[in-house]
């Protein structure tokens, strides 16, 4: 395919248009929600196949749509990030507690290492009570996706390996 | 090898909580709500049956606010919310409908509505549905008036109860949960432990377990509805019970249900039921 398109030599914008929808379209290597194996709480393999970047995954971590992390932990080592919240643990020195298998368990799905708790699975699309599209508070009106994408979670799980003390 | 791992986490946010439970689970421990130098209300108390074992003291949000906010609902002059009770008040006595009936054609001065925030929501008068002030108020409009409802979070209807649960100001919270109210009671308690939406969040996770606890810039109460109608600052107006339990589950990613659904007034009685005890501040400012 790839070469093909290569020899007809499209107009810049259409390549851009199928560049993007390429993009979209999970990579060959990513593990769908629904696919994900654990070994009890951990998952050994990375869902897109490849390393997160920690960078992007701070970011993540400090979005209120994404993962929003800081809603619930401290962490003394983003100072800047302002109105941390107290209701799970700090994260500092969570790569010193937690491999990074569990570490991806917890973001992926924190249920199965800690049953019943409140931090959200952040990789699953089914098993809810009347699931929003998002935070519109209207039904979703197309399929259910993660609230994490696989490539933010594993920018997460990057992250969170930096968090030595 | 996971085990030691977590029973030193355990033991560590043990600690944590202690910690922190001393300066935030009550956060405002010599605050005292008196309104105008001379309305004293009560904003703590023991648990009522519906609590009992699950709380070990019920808290008014007006405890978990910064102190300038606690300050605007101490004196009426700086409240408000004032302004809409005072609209509703006018409306009280405004003639609207067919009938050529204002509610004091029926009901006299508005004192008469004292103590009726406080038993609300309540069945109707034929025991057959739970109703919500909203309910007996456009009742009132469409039945005995001649008059069209008012939606349920239109500002007309937002004055209106705003005047009326003024007039309970200071009166405790006392709801009825027996006979045909019992069956919605335990509806709103399920509801109120149901994980919703894709965060899969109840309002127990943030109110009962956390209250106390910082959820980013929002520092938890126990979600208590004596104070409402509330002036939200964040919002610039009066914001209704309903309007308050859409706005949370909305946060939690799910459907909402719809402000005035059975649901909602099912709910709206048993968290009245967690508040029991507590004075109707009717109207509060909050964040
Ligand atoms: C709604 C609250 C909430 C949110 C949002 C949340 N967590 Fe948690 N998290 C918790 C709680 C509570 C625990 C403790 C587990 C327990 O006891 O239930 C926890 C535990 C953890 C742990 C293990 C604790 C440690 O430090 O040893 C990690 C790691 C973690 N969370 C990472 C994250 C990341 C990364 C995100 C965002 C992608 C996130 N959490 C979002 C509530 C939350
Ligand atoms: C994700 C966390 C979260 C969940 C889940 C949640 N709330 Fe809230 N709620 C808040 C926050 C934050 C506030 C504002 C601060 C406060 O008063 O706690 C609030 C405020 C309230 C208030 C206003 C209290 C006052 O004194 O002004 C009520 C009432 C309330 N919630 C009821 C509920 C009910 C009922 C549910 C379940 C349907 C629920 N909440 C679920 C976070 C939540």
């Amino acid at each position: 395919m790839k070469s093909h398109v290569a020899h007809w030599a499209m107009a810049p914008a259409l390549a851009a248009a199928l560049a993007a929808a390429l993009a979209a379209l999970p990579a060959a290597a990513e593990t769908a929600p629904g696919g994900v194996a654990f070994d009890g709480g951990a998952v050994a393999a990375s869902l897109t196949g490849a390393p997160g970047d920690a960078t992007a995954g701070a970011t993540v971590m400090t979005t209120n749509a994404l993962g929003n992390c800081v809603a619930c932990h401290e962490l003394a080592a983003m100072p800047e990030v302002q109105f941390q919240g107290n209701i799970g643990p700090a994260l500092d020195g969570a790569a010193d507690r937690w491999t990074e298998a569990e570490l991806r368990g917890l973001v992926v799905n924190a249920k199965l290492t800690f049953e019943g708790t409140m931090m959200p699975a952040f990789y699953k699309t089914d098993g809810f009570i009347r699931p929003g599209d998002g935070y519109t508070g209207k039904a979703p009106t197309a399929e259910l996706p993660p609230v994490l994408t696989a490539q933010q979670v594993e920018d997460v799980v990057a992250y969170l390996l930096t968090l030595k003390e | 090898m996971r085990l030691p791992y977590r029973s030193k986490l355990a033991a560590a946010s043990v600690l944590a909580v202690l910690a922190a439970g001393a300066v935030l689970a009550d956060p405002s421990p010599d605050a005292e709500l008196v309104v105008n130098e001379d309305i004293e209300l009560v904003t703590r108390v023991a648990p009522g049956p519906a609590v009992e074992g699950v709380l070990t003291e019920v808290y008014s949000g007006w405890l978990y606010r910064e102190t300038e906010t606690r300050a605007m609902q101490m004196d009426d002059f700086d409240n408000p919310a004032m302004v809409f009770a005072d609209q509703g008040l006018d409306m009280w006595d405004t003639v609207d409908g067919t009938e050529g009936k204002s509610c004091a054609s029926c009901h006299e001065g508005i004192e008469s509505m004292k103590g009726v925030r406080t038993s609300m929501p309540k069945m109707n008068g034929a025991a057959t549905d739970l109703w919500s002030m909203e309910n007996f108020i456009n009742d009132c409009r469409t039945n005995r008036m001649g008059a069209e409802a008012w939606k349920w979070n239109s500002n007309d209807m937002k004055n209106m109860t705003s005047a009326i649960s003024l007039q309970s100001r200071g009166e405790p919270m006392k709801v009825s949960v027996e006979g045909a109210a019992a069956d919605w009671w335990e509806r709103g308690k399920e509801i109120y432990y149901t994980r919703y939406g894709q965060l899969e969040l109840a309002c127990a996770n943030c109110h009962e377990v956390n209250a106390g606890n910082m959820i980013r810039a929002d520092h938890l109460s126990q979600g208590q509805i004596n104070g409402f109608p509330t002036y939200r600052l964040k919002d610039a107006g009066v914001v209704s019970i309903h309007q308050r339990f859409v706005g949370c589950v909305r946060d939690t990613r799910a459907e909402t249900f719809a402000a005035g659904s059975e649901e909602f007034r099912a709910l709206e009685l048993y968290v009245a039921s967690r508040g029991e005890g507590l004075s109707i501040e009717g109207v509060s400012v909050r964040p």
